[in-house]
């Protein structure tokens, strides 16, 4: 190429990141996090809108594989995929072939001979949605795998925090509930914590096992028997739902876990004063939380759940437009022109992407 | 069916940097000439609406937005002509998912008027293909139905491939499609002006 005048610097755009899938969120980074919270953002928006459909994603297929009952989350990724303008295969467990003896493999290989772009899946096994990943070619996401994570979750509650206290960091976060088995509590720990949150768990002990402390290293966690003392100074208080079919597993009466557990207005003062009160669903009125509380201003139930779209969209959004290049940047390497974002484009109708 | 094991960590993420490096092939607009450029394009546009009163700028991520503001900023040194502005972000409307979705990152629109009934004008940089005005206008008719939309741009480089044509223009220039028009502003690139460059691999 003939060169005219001088070399110039270009702009250094700013850094992003491509998640193949998305499994887990403690192998990620606070950038990382932050990154997959920030491009949220925009979607959020679009919930705002008179016209909420976009065709980003037109001619897309994402399948939705619940092996494991869900109504609110399978509904949240359905209709982010629909707001994207992708379409949606769905699997429920009940009507499907898991009953009649076919392998989780085998179900995940007939789905994908069906050529979706995208498998969102739940199962209860731990580990299931990284197991079937690994086989197949197309991106995965993870929406609840037994008791290991749930990483939309995780998101979409931090981004309510975000969005209610300005920040996401240096937070103390209370826990309630049953620990042991959620996938909500680890993948929301694995997720604050790296940005310096401070955790304390509390509910019945046989729910709140010591070892849950060392499950995050370097993330101070403690383990609290007392809700009044749990409470104390907490910026974020973390419900989780308590499992009714559960409450007769360990020796706990409801009336017990009403009577030690349950978050009412008077427990709830002992927190900051501006404390928010956190709950995936669904909610046990009256069992592990006050209809007071739940509808109470501190509440963000409802904005989670409006959050939630949003961090779906932005997730699909990211593995599909993603993977739609094929395992490496293609973009990158023939021929890069300028882009006035972060981007690398090759073609015409991008070089000037302000155009 | 793909059966084999697929060789991937749990969760991937590559960093993308950008490597790229232009080479400077003229000066088409200086600082001075880009302000006396907005200064002009401002007096058109309100000489030409016949009314301000639901006139509203909606600049195109991102040089647009500056150049939006500055507009508008002009406006009020003409009769204390009060324009509000939006920022739209088209990325998610653009039809090229695989090619630029995956490095570009999501920036918020910010509309904050109602546009059903307005008399728009969208601001960008640089008019090239027509197809980021396409996607705007998608993201804009999402919002609502404005009365009139227009279009502003600094520069008008031609190479067309929509049916899309800008009323207020502050240069037509000639170029190749090898080329690439650069447009820094200082509220995004530290510096300002406009050259047209190439590419060096």
């Amino acid at each position: 190429m003939k060169v005219f005048g001088t070399l110039l610097e270009s702009p250094v755009g700013k850094l992003t990141y491509r998640f193949r899938d998305l499994l887990a969120l403690e192998p990620l980074t606070a950038d990382e996090l932050g990154f997959l919270l920030d491009q949220s953002k925009p979607f959020q928006e679009i919930q705002k809108h008179p016209l909420k459909k976009l065709a980003t994603l037109r001619g897309k297929t994402v399948a939705l594989a619940f092996f494991e009952n869900s109504t609110r989350t399978r509904i949240s990724f359905g209709t982010a995929a629909a707001r994207l303008g992708a379409d949606t295969m769905n699997l429920q467990a009940e009507a499907s072939s898991i009953k009649k003896g076919e392998t989780l493999l085998d179900t995940a290989f007939n789905l994908n001979a069906m050529k979706p772009d995208c498998l969102v899946m739940r199962h209860s096994a731990s580990g299931a949605a990284d197991y079937v990943a690994r086989h197949l070619d197309i991106p995965v996401v993870n929406a609840g795998d037994g008791t290991h994570e749930h990483p939309s979750q995780g998101l979409l509650d931090a981004l309510t925090i975000r969005d209610r206290l300005g920040t996401i960091e240096n937070l103390n976060v209370t826990i309630l509930g049953d620990l042991l088995h959620s996938r909500v509590a680890r993948s929301n720990i694995h997720l604050l914590g790296k940005f310096g949150c401070r955790f304390t768990l509390c509910g019945p002990s046989i729910w709140v096992p010591r070892e849950l402390e060392k499950i995050a290293p370097g993330v101070p966690i403690r383990c609290v028997y007392k809700m009044e003392e749990a409470l104390e100074d907490a910026h974020v208080v973390l419900m989780l739902r308590v499992q009714t079919e559960r409450l007769d597993d360990p020796p706990l009466s409801a009336n017990d876990y009403i009577l030690l557990y349950q978050l009412n207005a008077e427990r709830l003062k002992r927190a900051h004063r501006d404390a928010i009160v956190l709950h995936p669903g669904p909610i046990n009125r009256g069992i592990e939380i006050t209809p007071e509380v739940a509808d109470g201003g501190q509440s963000c139930v409802l904005e989670q759940v409006t959050n939630g779209v949003a961090v779906r969209m932005a997730i699909l959004y990211l593995v599909i437009a993603g993977a739609s290049e094929g395992g490496a940047h293609p973009a990158l390497e023939a021929n890069p022109s300028r882009s006035e974002e972060s981007g690398h484009k090759k073609t015409k109708e991008s070089a000037n992407a302000g155009d | 069916m793909f059966q084999g094991r697929i060789d991937r960590a749990t969760a991937t993420n590559d960093t993308i940097t950008r490597p790229m490096r232009i080479v400077e092939k003229a000066q088409l607009m200086s600082a001075e000439e880009i302000d006396r450029t907005l200064q002009r394009l401002a007096h058109e546009i309100v000489e030409k609406s016949g009314g301000t009163k639901h006139l509203a700028l909606v600049g195109i991520v991102r040089r647009g937005v500056p150049l939006a503001e500055r507009i508008a900023q002009a406006m009020r040194g003409i009769d204390g002509v009060d324009v509000p502005v939006g920022i739209l972000d088209i990325t998610l409307y653009r039809d090229d998912l695989s090619k630029v979705a995956p490095q570009a990152v999501l920036r918020s629109s910010d509309i904050p008027f109602g546009v059903d009934n307005m008399d728009l004008v969208l601001v960008d940089d640089v008019l090239y293909t027509g197809r980021t005005i396409r996607a705007a206008m998608n993201g804009i008719f999402d919002l609502g139905r404005p009365k009139r939309v227009r279009l502003c741009v600094l520069i008008d480089r031609g190479h067309r491939e929509m049916p899309i044509e800008a009323q207020y223009i502050g240069r037509q220039v000639q170029t190749s499609d090898t080329e690439i028009i650069e447009v820094r502003l200082r509220e995004i690139d530290k510096e300002e002006r406009v050259m047209r460059v190439d590419r060096v691999e």
